[in-house]
């Protein structure tokens, strides 16, 4: 958004409302202490309106100033824009209408932006609960004994049900089946139904990798007293991860590269600078997080395309560990190692990022030891509602990705069949 | 030397089938495991396999790509019906596959259409 756009948003709000209540400009202006004309420019767009003439028209109208702001209508654009985005690309709204739309319907831009904000929260519903329907060992053994029990029950059944002659012991038998497969079934059922209602469909973790994941989201704290780090696993991960990044700051230590990251915003650059290697930089900026890189997030994958770091950009779409869309630059990283590659990318919720990705080559057992690859994908998110390219249309998985056409796309998505 | 071998590790499923068939006139075994499933196929060697997806150990797509690698021709040739949960309409190696659970009619036509 831009300063000019603002400009005319809030303008277009302050005529909205002093036409919603049918009173003049000129009556309006004497309240607020400025003259008709000035005002009258204000409505037209033609004149900035600072924060101070901002809450004495907002007094005027009789409306929180909040209302009339600049940074509250700047975040509603947004998120109609996101809630653009998310639909299929033939269906086009206006977007450069969108602050119009604001201005002139803001119960209905309310009721949009309310309901895609729900469609994202029921949709991320339904993706923790596919995963925990096709992953989750309990949930598929439990449902393969109820499947079984009810396999024995129908066609024990059917047998006593189609008549002919049974002999006894079989007749006893079938009885007995029947008793126990019944009893099986309804303990079978109680525990399915009890297991469902446990469900946190805000977000379970299931996966080591997923409690180190919570667990550098809340902070890191020491690992031993660390609740996200439920498993022995991924307390393991948790301090292979300390490990590293402790051999990384002593190589790039935070001051030398926060100097830097001050000097030099390209990673490329900054790490010629430095006279270190790309890589570290890259994760140095992704720990650290210095000015400019607030947001920073990192990807690590291993030779194979198996991500073994995942520490995204807040809105980068992720689904859950061993699943990746394969348009993401990082791998395609890993087919030209030692070459940085710099790319635009758009989400499904339409956020851009840039990546810059790196993939790296080594043999720590020496020259007959095997190849090991690893690339790394610098996550930098670009501030919603920046006018710019589009980028690469990425997703998080082809399951859970709306992009139906994708030239990529492997499997079926989940959200498009639901 | 039976028609019909069952590998199902379900006993209430097995004795159901083994009596569904038995009483159209199949001679029919049993074998309750995956482990030894491919031993008790050679030893046996029925007419058919009803063999279960879902067994402790081995599973039942295990044994079927090993049967059909079997050394001995006559016995990697031996029809099998694959009873699964998945509901799948076709499994590789499989002659034909039936989905949990199953009418007893159904079971009795696609045994009788592979044996006779």
């Amino acid at each position: 958004m831009t300063r000019s756009n603002s400009r005319i948003l809030t303008g277009t709000r302050i005529r909205e409302r002093r036409l919603a209540l049918s009173r003049r400009q000129a009556d309006v202006a004497r309240a607020a202490g400025i003259s008709a004309a000035y005002l009258n420019l204000i409505e037209h767009n033609r004149r900035p309106v600072g924060e101070h003439l901002v809450v004495r028209l907002a007094a005027a109208l009789d409306v929180p100033a909040a209302e009339l702001a600049e940074g509250r209508e700047e975040a509603r654009i947004a998120a109609l824009r996101e809630a653009a985005a998310r639909l299929p690309a033939e269906v086009a709204a206006e977007l450069d209408q969108a602050p119009e739309m604001l201005a002139r319907f803001p119960g209905w831009a309310a009721v949009l932006i309310a309901t895609a904000r729900r469609a994202e929260g029921l949709e991320r519903q339904l993706v923790t609960l596919s995963d925990r329907m096709t992953q989750d060992p309990y949930l598929l053994t439990t449902l393969h004994e109820v499947l079984s029990a009810v396999t024995s029950i129908r066609s024990t059944a059917s047998i006593l049900a189609e008549g002919g002659e049974i002999p006894p012991d079989w007749r006893d038998r079938f009885h007995a089946n029947l008793d126990g497969d019944s009893l099986r079934l309804s303990r079978t059922a109680q525990a399915l139904v009890a297991y469902l209602d446990s469900f946190d469909t805000q977000g379970a973790i299931f996966t080591p990798q997923e409690e180190v994941e919570a667990w550098i989201a809340a902070g890191a704290p020491p690992v031993d007293e660390a609740a996200d780090l439920a498993s022995d696993a991924a307390r393991t991960l948790a301090r292979d991860h300390l490990d590293r990044l402790t051999r990384d700051r002593a190589v790039l230590p935070d001051r030398v590269l926060t100097d830097a990251a001050a000097l030099e915003p390209d990673p490329l650059r900054m790490a010629a600078r430095l006279q270190q290697p790309l890589d570290l930089v890259m994760r140095r900026l992704a720990d650290l997080k210095p000015r400019g890189f607030e947001n920073a997030g990192l990807l690590i994958c291993d030779g194979s395309g198996a991500l073994i770091l995942r520490s995204p950009s807040p809105g980068f779409p992720l689904a859950r560990p061993g699943d990746a869309c394969p348009l993401w630059p990082l791998f395609q990283a890993l087919a030209q190692p030692q070459t940085a590659i710099a790319a635009r990318l758009q989400a499904p919720s339409g956020r851009r990022f840039r990546s810059l990705s790196l993939a790296t080559r080594h043999q720590p057992l020496g020259v007959e030891g095997p190849v090991l690859s690893h690339a790394q994908m610098l996550i930098l998110p670009e501030e919603a509602g920046q006018p710019g390219e589009a980028g690469l249309p990425i997703g998080p998985a082809c399951r859970i990705c709306p992009r139906i056409g994708c030239p990529a796309r492997r499997e079926p998505s989940i959200l498009a069949t639901a | 030397m039976p028609d019909i071998l069952i590998i199902e590790d379900e006993p209430n499923i097995a004795h159901a089938v083994q009596f569904i068939l038995s009483r159209d006139g199949w001679q029919v075994a049993l074998h309750g495991d995956g482990l030894g499933g491919i031993e008790a196929i050679r030893g046996a060697k029925p007419r058919l396999v009803i063999l279960d997806v879902m067994l402790p150990h081995r599973s039942g797509t295990e044994i079927l790509a090993e049967l059909r690698g079997d050394h001995d021709p006559s016995i990697a040739a031996t029809p099998v019906l694959l009873l699964t949960a998945r509901g799948q309409a076709h499994v590789p190696l499989a002659d034909e596959v039936l989905a949990k659970p199953f009418a007893n009619d159904d079971l009795r036509a696609v045994v009788r259409r592979m044996l006779v």
